[in-house]
């Protein structure tokens, strides 16, 4: 039992930064939600706010790993070009999709998709990392910047969700050998 | 039938109050503006340029910064290097500005939105040419 080098990494841009991700994700959202004032000590706040910062940056942080491990590592794997005549394409999965007319449409919505909008994620999940440790304390007195910052935090996990259900999907119909 | 006899003692304790003094001061929220203005112009210059390299074959291959990884390494190079370089502009300008979060969330809405339409395929496929 053995994982290739191609198969370590996309299981590191896939699972390993996803699943963390998703835990940062979690953890964030629970912390926006439940930062008021009424609901919590001041050593509540103290408390939660530093679980705050450390959800949000973390999400950032993976964001970025997770987008530039995919386009400059994976994706040069999923792009490679057969040589000429080739007619086993397994290990081009671009090329084995797009000559299959029924798996073509993974590549030209899917993969087309995935490979530009998981970029806006790093950048809304900045904003968000940035707001919840410029305003640290504050942010439980300042319920529309809250509201706001929440809102931002879900439209990144929402875009970089786009991008992991296709990848996942993606490699269903293709894998990197 | 057994009954749970044992006796609990609770005791109550006063819960802690936020008193004023210790509510932090507001900050002004023209950094938080810059970074939303500068994630939606990242958003938008990603997807104004991948738009453009889908209807200019030229345009594309300029882009190409990275032979394995082909018109997507400039595509998300210069969007990400825009997205810093209006982060840090802006930044300097709104550092001590306040009121400004209502209409920089309106632009950063709009720009986002514009980021998310020319980065789907559907739209963008369509500027291909014949």
């Amino acid at each position: 039992m053995q994982l290739t080098n191609r198969e370590l990494w996309t299981l590191i841009h896939g699972m390993g930064l996803g699943a963390l991700f998703l835990l940062a994700f979690g953890g964030g959202l629970a912390g926006f939600y439940s930062l008021r004032p009424e609901w919590l000590t001041t050593a509540g706040i103290r408390e939660r706010i530093a679980r705050l910062d450390v959800g949000t940056v973390v999400m950032a942080v993976v964001a970025w790993l997770t987008v530039i491990t995919g386009t400059w590592i994976v994706y040069p794997w999923y792009r490679a070009r057969p040589p000429e005549g080739a007619t086993e394409l397994e290990a081009y999965p671009r090329y084995f999709l797009l000559a299959n007319e029924h798996l073509a449409g993974w590549h030209e919505f899917g993969m087309e998709w995935k490979e530009h909008v998981a970029w806006i994620a790093p950048y809304l999940a900045t904003a968000v990392a940035f707001g919840a440790v410029y305003y640290g304390r504050r942010l439980a007195y300042e319920p529309a910047v809250r509201r706001l910052l929440m809102w931002v935090f879900i439209a990144a996990f929402a875009v970089a969700g786009i991008a992991g259900l296709f990848g996942a999907l993606i490699t269903k119909a293709a894998p990197i050998l | 039938m057994v009954v749970n006899t044992e006796r609990v003692d609770i005791t109550v304790t006063e819960r802690e109050i936020v008193t004023s003094g210790e509510v932090p001061t507001a900050l002004p929220d023209g950094p938080l503006a810059a970074v939303l203005l500068a994630a939606g112009i990242g958003a938008f210059a990603l997807g104004l340029i991948t738009t453009i390299a889908e209807a200019s074959a030229g345009f594309r291959d300029r882009l190409v910064l990275n032979a394995g990884v082909g018109p997507l390494s400039g595509k998300t190079i210069w969007a990400t290097v825009i997205f810093v370089v209006a982060w840090a502009v802006l930044a300097a300008r709104l550092r001590n500005r306040d009121g400004l979060l209502r209409s920089a969330t309106t632009i950063f809405v709009v720009l986002t939105v514009l980021g998310l339409l020319g980065t789907f395929p559907i739209f963008f496929q369509a500027f291909a040419p014949e």
